[in-house]
């Protein structure tokens, strides 16, 4: 009798291995049907609907966030399985500070603690080899959080393979007035070299006034170490950008499924990138063109 | 055996691809209106009937051909009327912003060279111009012509301006008699001088207007608005007038080129033919505009397809990263 329960639970854990590998198995087999045609280069996705999943589910606040989590752990796995090499995450907005001091602050913990989970020897991050990068106003953070980012983008640092786009502390906005700021240094570092040239060769160097180019702004972007986003996903179902990489998703095809982030699934990644692939060869045109 | 794997695989894809041509409807704004109420459904489809009725006995269309005869019927955008049902005063947008996509194909579709599909177009601007100013929304944002369509066949592009010349010299009249006020934003040193001049005259003629406020964006793209913004920030860095580090957000916004309205961020931005993107129109200005995404061409999309925008809208609950408690 005792044996009993023994018994069930190896046969309960065989049955969900079984699961499991004939998932995995499947899983692969819709990878390779998607992988005949051509795949984006970096997704982006903005994680919203977290704390509605919480509420419908009758459970206490914070673990909306931490189902929210266990969804992105999948999802980054499902991307970096199929081969794609950028994914930006919008983990938390500028404007986020505004809310409740007791909501940001058990953000704040949970995000220190999930940071310092990816320096861990069994996390995605080694099992990829991914590069972590996190984008945003990091001195709006507090001195922890800020210190294990750190720690983690230098960890990480030597990894090539795939890229991770953690936007913390972020606003589109800020990013690019940060940029505007540093290309007015860089054009007035210009024209105060111009200024030291003698006298007949300094005014024609302020004759031939540098304009600040698009490519300078671009260069000064927190963002520009990856390419434009292809797709861009909001979970919940809400269409609007939310001040997100609004200079990068210009071209960005818009994906908004109605699940909630905590529900998102490999489903909605494959409709994603079969929609992408409908419009790929008229927007390729389009890039050529331009 | 790995070669007839390989084909079959491609044979599937080709099958799933090709099965998506069809057209879906808009995954997320149609779920959540049929989510909604039946019989404001049927209400609607009520007001779309009427609407047409009224048309085909004032203005003696043909059912899908936008003919030049509205000239004829009054274009009347100074009156107030009582918004549709289902539409809550409220919750009106301020700012509606439009990216006027599909005229080339609506031609196509309908056997017509493309300049007839943007003279359909510019039909159904003056619909809704006419819309926007009688149900009280301040401020409407058009995209004509973004500086990427400069790559179009020059023979399109002559088209295209010279309609925009014409319209703004025919409209002139109209526009000051309905009280509203057109601006045009974009980069003007490609635009032809005559076209300059117009425009020069046009917004000098209707600038104290007050009920509608018509923005048009021609050879406008969002990157280049900031990147003009920031050429004047720049520039005032060098002339000492401001230092580095008082640039801030609110500075930028003065220096954009929708600092020419008291509302310069849309609330709610429409696009037309189905395509899910922004294209580089109204950057900065998105940060927390609602977008929708209309499934028909824009000569067809009209006044029953503004209020299933309008109703998808009031239904939204802005946060601007906040909270509703």
């Amino acid at each position: 009798m005792a044996e009993r329960p023994g018994q069930l639970r190896r046969i309960g854990g065989g049955i969900s291995q079984l699961l499991e590998k004939i998932c995995g198995f499947s899983r692969r087999c819709v990878f390779r049907v998607l992988s005949m045609g051509p795949l984006p280069n970096h997704l982006a996705f903005i994680m919203d609907g977290n704390r509605r999943y919480a509420k419908k589910r009758g459970l206490e606040d914070g673990s909306g966030h931490k189902a929210g989590f266990s969804a992105l752990m999948s999802m980054l796995q499902y991307c970096y399985e199929l081969g794609i090499k950028y994914v930006t995450i919008y983990a938390f907005s500028i404007d986020n500070f505004r809310r409740k001091p007791e909501e940001v602050e058990s953000l704040m913990d949970l995000m220190l603690e999930k940071i310092n989970s990816l320096l861990e020897k069994e996390s995605i991050v080694h099992q990829y080899g991914i590069r972590v990068y996190f984008i945003g106003n990091l001195a709006l953070l507090n001195d922890q959080v800020r210190a294990a980012a750190e720690k983690v983008m230098n960890a990480t640092a030597k990894n090539s393979r795939v890229v991770l786009l953690v936007c913390i502390a972020y606003n589109s906005t800020d990013e690019i007035v940060q940029a505007v700021k540093k290309s007015c240094i860089e054009a007035s570092g210009n024209y105060k070299h111009g200024d030291t040239e003698s006298g007949i060769e300094g005014m024609d160097m302020e004759k031939q006034e540098k304009r600040i180019q698009l490519v300078e702004i671009e260069e000064n972007m927190q963002m520009s170490v990856a390419p434009d986003p292809d797709i861009l996903i909001r979970s919940s179902g809400e269409t609007r950008l939310s001040n997100f990489l609004l200079w990068q998703t210009g071209n960005s095809q818009l994906c908004s499924p109605a699940a909630l982030w905590p529900e998102i699934g490999l489903r909605h990644l494959v409709w994603a990138i079969l929609n992408f692939q409908r419009n790929y060869s008229y927007l390729e045109k389009r890039k050529k063109q331009l | 055996m790995e070669v007839t794997n390989h084909k079959a695989l491609g044979k599937l894809q080709l099958i799933i691809m090709l099965s998506l041509r069809v057209p879906t409807p808009t995954s997320f704004d149609l779920r959540r209106f049929h989510a909604g109420d039946l019989g404001r459904r049927w209400r609607l489809s009520r007001d779309c009937l009427f609407s047409y009725s009224s048309n085909f006995v004032d203005r003696g269309i043909k059912f899908g051909v936008r003919s030049s005869k509205s000239d004829l019927v009054g274009f009347n955008a100074a009156e107030e009327e009582t918004l549709p049902e289902g539409l809550q005063p409220e919750l009106m947008p301020n700012h509606v912003a439009i990216i006027m996509d599909g005229n080339g194909r609506w031609a196509k579709n309908k056997g017509l060279q493309p300049w007839d599909g943007h003279r359909a177009g510019v039909e159904a601007l003056r619909e809704i111009v006419e819309l926007c100013g009688k149900w009280g929304i301040q401020v409407l944002t058009v995209f004509a012509f973004s500086t990427d369509n400069w790559i179009r066949p020059r023979i399109e592009i002559d088209f295209l301006l010279s309609l925009f010349e014409r319209t703004l010299k025919s409209e002139l009249e109209t526009l000051a008699k309905n009280n509203v006020r057109i601006s045009i934003i974009g980069d003007s040193s490609k635009l032809p001088k005559s076209l300059l001049k117009v425009i020069n005259e046009v917004e000098e003629a209707t600038k104290s207007n007050t009920r509608l406020q018509l923005i048009v964006a021609v050879g406008y793209s969002g990157k280049y608005d900031v990147l003009q913004a920031c050429r004047g920030i720049a520039q005032r860095v060098k002339d000492g007038e401001i230092e580095v580090e008082e640039i801030d957000e609110r500075l930028i916004e003065q220096e954009l080129e929708t600092n020419c309205t008291e509302f310069p961020y849309p609330d709610l931005l429409i696009r037309t033919s189905g395509e899910l993107r922004v294209s580089n129109f109204l950057l900065w200005q998105l940060a927390y505009t609602e977008l929708f995404f209309a499934q028909e061409l824009w000569p067809d999309f009209g006044r029953s397809g503004f209020i299933e925008a309008l109703m998808s809208f009031q239904q939204r609950q802005r946060r601007f990263g906040g909270r509703k408690s």
